[in-house]
């Protein structure tokens, strides 16, 4: 499970720093932001933009663009579902279905217990093992609905 | 001691792989040794483990860890027979017929090891390379045919020349591992089994044109790539293969990995640059062409992965011996990436001009379900959806251009009779409207303005008016749009259309049609 700090926007600020010189330095730092807290807070945006020598509206812009990027704390888990083509073939559509119904969120939402946070994905480059899924980075296959209850079940314990 | 090795490629991983591994240990200590590996590529097999015998590696799988105890019991150590046992994996027909130039290595060696990769032919490429003229190595690579494999199919060495010849005190090398099409995973596989490949072909790369600093940009959907990409630049520096002198011939060629953030747009070669440089990932108009003015405004190469790692071969066994393979103008070979509904899906290198059909058959044996294959989607989310009677088309970028679809990245999803082609015109409008980087009103507004029509077509409502809506709509966006990812949304949808009309009559009629 990954562990996040709190929103420090001192701490913050210094992951900025520490990307001093580097080329093309926003995607990065964005990275090793939401890596630490989990998530961007828009305090960072003109610290960012002063490092930079950006706009701040080009900061944001650039925050906004990104699937990635969150503005606020995920679930204890994230659970990334493969929505593309070769998983669809294999009956995706309808899974995801029966998830959401079972956690009673829908794509992006977490759960009311914060144990799941789910995400929609465009290919995990795992479609000759479809429905495909990554949770918290750990590939999972030949997803059916004994494999999404096994998967809740592990993320709730 | 004997050696066992266990894939760590991502999709061995989502089959058990890790767990596997762990079990082997768990039972088998200190008899065994294990190494991991990338994974050949036969998908259904794994996770597929392979023992180190006298008479060289035998593989078994899928090996699931309830099975180690009867694996021990037939000594499986020693090569001994058992259910999943497979044989020597180079001799199992799905391999035995393929040609593998890029994916030599593959599923064999250790990713991790500059060693292995030497030991298996490895920088033979770049050693030729370091004794020649960058114009040389151009020319070389021109010779050989070798096509980009983003889906553009331009020629490398081309690309490349220009490069070569323009003026300015930085250039750069880009690799595009953004692997954003569905259905692909070559790259994937690259990255996480034989990375050292990638990374001499970015150096020789560098060398061919002038270039001092490559990057390689990865999707963030694939944080096993990411890292065993980054810890192999460690190494690679570390030996001396990449830095300020590169093994010592005095000209320098460093790297840097780059994490991507879920941006299918990203993959265009300018929307990547944008993206490498800090900003949206909005696609810049061409001209001003990357190989002229690219990443911070300079000189640079852009090419997908798998073109990058085919040059290797083409260094370390001649332009001839690469161009010997293929048919017409597609030369070489290419890496089918077969998935979906089928029985065995995999990783398919064989010669260009291998039919459609005997992929999905004689490779793929059916589908996964046992139900007859309808329809497949060959290249990508922006890819035509075909029925059977276009399945004897060879594997070629032009005989497929010429049926009005597209071998992009070489990825085939295979879908049975249960599919409703309606619904799959519908989510290509719907994945275009996701994932637009918004710069022009024909792909921004006419994906958005798709769906409502599309699921006006579903619902039965003035269906006839609305097709030939969808027909227009399509039209513009072919026209009007400035990158492919909004040109060729239409590709999918009107292929739908045009190869299977009953999924888009009101559903009553569908029934009675039948
Ligand atoms: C919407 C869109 C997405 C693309 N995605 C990728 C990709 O994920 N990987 C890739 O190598 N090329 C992709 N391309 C093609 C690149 O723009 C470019 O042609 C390619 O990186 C050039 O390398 P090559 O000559 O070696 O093929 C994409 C193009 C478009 C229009
Ligand atoms: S076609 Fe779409 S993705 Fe391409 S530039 Fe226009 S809006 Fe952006
Ligand atoms: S389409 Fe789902 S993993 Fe590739």
């Amino acid at each position: 499970m990954p562990s996040y700090d709190a929103w420090n926007t001192g701490e913050a600020t210094q992951i900025v720093a520490s990307f001093a010189g580097r080329d093309g330095a926003a995607l990065p730092m964005l990275h090793a932001l939401q890596e630490r807290f989990g998530f961007i807070d828009k305090a960072i945006v003109p610290v960012m933009a002063e490092a930079l020598n950006l706009s701040r509206a080009e900061i944001h812009g650039t925050i906004t663009f990104y699937h990635d990027f969150r503005d606020h704390l995920p679930g204890r888990h994230t659970v990334k579902l493969c929505r593309a083509e070769a998983c669809q073939s294999r009956g995706a559509v309808a899974l995801h279905r029966q998830m959401m119904e079972k956690l009673g969120v829908d794509w992006h939402g977490t759960t009311v217990d914060g144990a799941i946070t789910l995400q929609p994905v465009f290919c995990l480059g795992l479609c000759a093992n479809a429905p495909a899924a990554l949770v918290d980075d750990e590939p999972v296959g030949n997803l059916d609905s004994s494999a999404i209850d096994a998967m809740i079940a592990e993320a709730r314990a | 001691m004997i050696t066992i090795y266990v894939p760590c490629d991502a999709a061995a991983i989502a089959c058990g792989a890790n767990k596997v591994a762990a079990a082997l240990l768990a039972k088998l200590v200190p008899d065994i040794s294990i190494v991991r590996t990338g994974s050949r590529g036969l998908f259904w097999l794994e996770p597929m483990i392979e023992v180190a015998t006298p008479e060289g590696r035998i593989a078994y799988g899928p090996v699931k860890p309830g099975d180690i105890d009867s694996l021990i019991a037939a000594d499986f150590l020693n090569g001994g027979d058992h259910l999943l046992r497979l044989g020597k994996p180079e001799e199992i027909p799905y391999l035995a017929r393929q040609t593998r130039l890029t994916f030599e290595r593959c599923g064999v060696v250790d990713p991790l090891s500059i060693t292995d990769y030497r030991a298996h032919g490895g920088y033979a490429g770049l050693e030729a390379a370091i004794a020649m003229e960058g114009e040389a190595i151009t020319e070389m690579v021109k010779a050989s045919g070798l096509r980009g494999r983003g889906g553009a199919g331009f020629p490398t060495g081309i690309k490349w020349n220009t490069v070569r010849l323009a003026q300015a005190d930085q250039k750069y090398i880009v690799c595009n591992a953004d692997e954003g099409d569905s259905g692909t995973f070559a790259d994937r596989m690259v990255m996480e089994g034989d990375p050292f490949m990638l990374i001499e072909g970015m150096t020789i790369a560098g060398l061919a044109v002038g270039a001092t600093k490559g990057y390689i940009y990865i999707r963030s959907e694939y944080p096993h790539a990411f890292k065993t990409m980054s810890r192999a630049i460690e190494i690679a520096t570390r030996e001396g293969a990449l830095g300020p002198s590169v093994f010592g011939c005095g000209r320098a060629f460093t790297l840097e990995a780059r994490l991507g953030a879920g941006a299918y747009i990203c993959g265009e070669e300018t929307s990547l640059l944008e993206s490498l440089e800090g900003r949206r990932g909005v696609v810049r108009a061409k001209p001003p062409l990357p190989a002229l003015e690219g990443l911070f405004g300079l000189p640079t190469a852009v090419n997908n992965v798998l073109s990058l790692a085919t040059v290797p071969y083409v260094l370390a066994h001649g332009a001839q011996a690469y161009a010997d393979y293929g048919m017409g103008r597609s030369r070489g070979t290419l890496c089918i990436q077969l998935g979906g509904n089928i029985k065995h899906g995999g990783l398919i290198e064989v010669a260009f001009g291998m039919t459609l059909r005997e992929a999905i058959e004689d490779f793929g044996g059916g589908t996964a379900s046992g139900r007859p294959i309808r329809a497949v989607q060959v290249g990508g989310p922006l890819g035509a959806y075909w029925p059977e009677s276009l399945f004897d088309t060879p594997l070629d970028y032009e005989a497929f251009a010429a049926k009005a679809g597209l071998v992009g990245h070489g990825g085939i999803v295979v879908f049975d009779d249960t599919v409703d082609l309606a619904a799959q015109a519908r989510f290509a409008f719907e994945f275009c409207a996701a994932e637009s980087c918004g710069k022009c009103t024909p792909c921004r507004i006419g994906a958005v303005r798709g769906v409502e029509t599309m699921d006006k077509i579903i619902a039965g409502t003035d269906v006839d008016k609305n097709m030939t809506l969808v027909s227009d709509l399509c039209q513009t966006m072919t026209d009007a749009s400035l990158c492919a990812m909004g040109g060729l949304t239409p590709i999918p949808v009107v292929s739908a259309m045009t190869h299977f009309p009953g999924d888009f009559v009101p559903a009553p009629l569908r029934i009675a049609a039948e």
